[in-house]
């Protein structure tokens, strides 16, 4: 009986097993699907690392994918640390890109200045609009994720219409004028190590926010008061959190985050800013990334790295096995599905079986 | 006492990441192992047929832009193209589909690290990536589509669509019955302004008092929006809309499918390739650019060695832009009167404006 308890306990535990048990399920659930559609799953895995790992320069290029996935997941899991969902991260990463593409394009600043304004321009945007859909949530009580969901597209046309009007290249008319070298960030030894890949010091940066997540959580006051409202909001009220505000300053942070993630694009990736009818895919990935990677900061980092793996290795099962851009992302919904339904699994069993066991749960509980 | 705070933070902070390191070190090693277990299983599994042809081959590769392969259009065309030189000359050919802008440069150099000898980028969105791989690569060799990039190893393929949207301007202007007929655009962009200009143009030749009513969606590959578009142009009194707008168009041929189900007569005039299909009942011609038949030949000509940087520029006289060759719903008189504007452009002796 004890062995069989330890065996439920193996499923329902919070620990690494989770996410690592839907990566496995889900590569499975890939490979049958594959299978099914007259692909080798063996040649696609294959073909995947390949494309991820083959080269210096796709292992660049996967880490430069890595980037903007890394911070919109460091956005969304920092959110979530409160009790918030910031499904606005596209939004925010839009307005990052503007705000780095418009100091770029037109403010003229010394070399290593422009392109730290830029960077830092790029974060207040990001910053500002996140706060937008926090400060609507505490003092108009408007649920967050449906403000964020509206605010992104509100972002993608606001942003479009000032392309359009203050910085649109009049050969090109989809994009915006290349920023001034001076504000470009791109790390030149990097790109070198990596035969020419888009790596820029915005991989750095990206890395460096993994510890600045894990600092303002851990190492502040802010983060303690933000980890006791996310915990249990009513105890922290009553214990004299300023709710509203710290839902402000939330959303100003988790903003910030993917913020940055746009300005690297601006400013590392790209140098330009396009015109774009859909936003990037980075900002609704960084849930599942922070999903997966249970909101810390590390997991996050472990779990950007694998959706940039497939993400980027896809267009190797592509060229190798002929496998649609659309089955990785099968692959991707099908890790994203076994963590949730984990998460389903363990509450109904804390809520059924773990009633008639009561005993044995609290012993669980009390040796974790 | 002052040294304290700063030395315990840091014996925190290292407190910490040995805490975190604990705690998620074992799940880690153990999925480490375990995804290196199944990706070298995946790799035997592999092993044979990835990388296996031979360097005599000639290998052709595209990339598409974000509207994907199956367009209805461009894309779709250019591959129609590069799956007839397949037939024609045994070449191995193969795409790689975009999925967003980042993807365009990773594409092509994947195919530049595969050895292929020629590489399409396809419309206008790929010139700057493009230019950047070719100039990386000076010794592969590029064609692109719908884009003036100047490197001594691309060749740029334009298209005269002002002459092409001149006949179907032509058609337009001889058969609205309400004297307003509709365009529908994708982006705003050199190569969708000669559509513009040139169905304008050829519509004014023939009905002065015509007009052309104008709606530019801002995209290529949102069918709803192109279907909105249509709406509004249909409910202003336009009875034929043509379309330059990609897999945008789609949603045009859509909205006059069910005005016609009501009993309304719209008509809708396709484009780059006879698109019939989506709509026979509704469909009054299509504007031909014929994206497979210059992939096709530039990819022949390459591969017999004749590769020939700058730009090359199809025109009506040469084929690149046509009506299709059968037009149920078009009258004979109609169609003659558009073989005479044919004749005029190709000789010459009719200059149509391209802006």
């Amino acid at each position: 009986m004890r062995l069989w308890d330890r065996f439920l306990h193996s499923f329902i535990s919070p620990g690494l097993w989770v996410p690592f048990g839907s990566i496995v399920l889900g590569f499975l659930v890939g490979a049958i699907i594959m299978a099914f559609g007259g692909f080798n799953p063996f040649v696609a895995y294959a073909a995947l690392m390949q494309k991820a790992f083959g080269s210096p320069y796709n292992i660049g290029e996967m880490l430069r994918e890595m980037t903007p996935l890394l911070l919109t997941g460091l956005s969304v899991a920092f959110a979530f640390r409160a009790g918030l969902l910031n499904i606005g991260t596209a939004g925010q990463m839009v307005m990052g890109s503007l705000g780095a593409a418009l100091v770029g394009v037109l403010v003229p600043l010394p070399p290593i200045v422009h392109a730290i304004v830029a960077l830092f321009v790029g974060v207040l945007f990001g910053a500002l609009w996140g706060s937008l859909v926090g400060y609507l949530k505490a003092y108009r009580g408007v649920n967050e994720v449906i403000a964020a969901i509206m605010l992104n597209w509100v972002a993608l046309y606001f942003a479009n219409y000032v392309i359009r009007t203050a910085i649109l290249d009049p050969q090109q008319k989809q994009r915006s004028l290349y920023v001034a070298s001076s504000a470009r960030i791109n790390a030149d030894f990097l790109s070198a190590l990596f035969q020419n890949a888009r790596l820029s010091y915005g991989f750095l940066l990206a890395l460096l926010m993994v510890y600045v997540f894990w600092f303002l959580l851990y190492r502040t006051r802010l983060g303690f008061e933000l980890r006791a409202v996310g915990a249990g909001a009513e105890a922290a009220q009553y214990a004299g959190i300023r709710i509203g505000r710290q839902v402000i300053v939330t959303m100003f942070l988790s903003g910030a985050f993917s913020g940055l993630a746009g300005a690297i694009e601006v400013l590392g990736v790209y140098g330009y800013m396009t015109i774009s009818t859909v936003h990037a895919s980075y900002g609704f990935d960084g849930i599942a990334v922070a999903l997966l990677g249970g909101a810390t900061a590390l997991g996050t980092l472990f779990s950007a790295f694998l959706f940039a793996v497939l993400s980027y290795g896809a267009a190797g099962m592509q060229f190798a096995a002929d496998v649609p851009l659309e089955v990785s992302r099968v692959v991707m919904a099908a890790i994203l599905f076994f963590v949730a339904a984990s998460a389903l699994v363990r509450s109904l069993y804390t809520v059924t079986l773990g009633r008639m066991r009561r005993g044995s749960l609290e012993s669980e509980v009390n040796r974790s | 006492m002052l040294g304290d705070p700063c030395i315990n933070r840091k014996t925190n902070f290292k407190k910490g990441v040995v805490h975190l390191m604990k705690r998620l070190s074992k799940g880690f090693v153990l999925t480490a192992v375990f995804s290196m277990l199944i990706f070298t299983l995946a790799a035997c599994g592999g092993g044979g047929s990835t990388g296996s042809s031979t360097g005599e081959t000639f290998k052709v590769g595209m990339v598409t832009d974000i509207g994907g392969i199956n367009d209805n259009s461009f894309n779709q065309s250019a591959w129609e193209g590069l799956q007839k030189f397949n037939k024609e000359t045994g070449a191995e050919v193969k795409y790689l589909e975009s999925k967003s802008d980042a993807d365009y440069i990773p594409n092509l150099n994947q195919f530049v690290q595969n050895g292929y000898q020629l590489i399409w980028g396809i419309g206008y969105m790929m010139g700057d990536a493009i230019k950047d791989v070719a100039t990386n690569n000076p010794n592969a060799h590029f064609g692109i589509i719908d884009a003036e990039v100047d490197a001594p190893n691309v060749e740029s393929v334009l298209f005269a669509e002002n002459e092409g949207a001149f006949l179907v301007g032509v058609v337009a202007g001889k058969m609205t019955k309400t004297g307003k007929v509709g365009f529908v655009g994708g982006a705003e962009i050199p190569v969708i302004k000669r559509f513009e200009a040139g169905f304008v143009a050829g519509m004014k030749a023939v009905n002065p008092n015509a007009q052309v009513l104008i709606n530019y969606t801002g995209s290529f590959n949102k069918p709803d929006e192109g279907k909105a578009a249509a709406a509004s142009l249909y409910d202003q009194g336009a009875d034929i809309v043509f379309h330059a707008a990609g897999q945008t168009g789609d949603g045009v041929f859509s909205e006059a499918k069910e005005r016609r189900k009501q009993g309304q007569e719209v008509w809708v005039i396709g484009v780059d390739r006879d698109q019939r299909d989506l709509g026979p009942e509704v469909t009054l011609t299509s504007m031909l650019k014929r994206v497979d038949i210059a992939v096709d030949t530039i990819s022949t000509q390459v591969k017999d060695g004749k590769f020939e940087a700058g730009v090359k520029v199809l025109t009506l006289a040469d084929g690149g832009v046509d009506l299709p060759e059968d037009n149920p719903y078009i009258p004979d008189d109609v169609l003659k009167e558009v073989d005479q504007y044919k004749q005029k452009i190709k000789s010459g002796e009719l200059k149509v404006p391209s802006e």
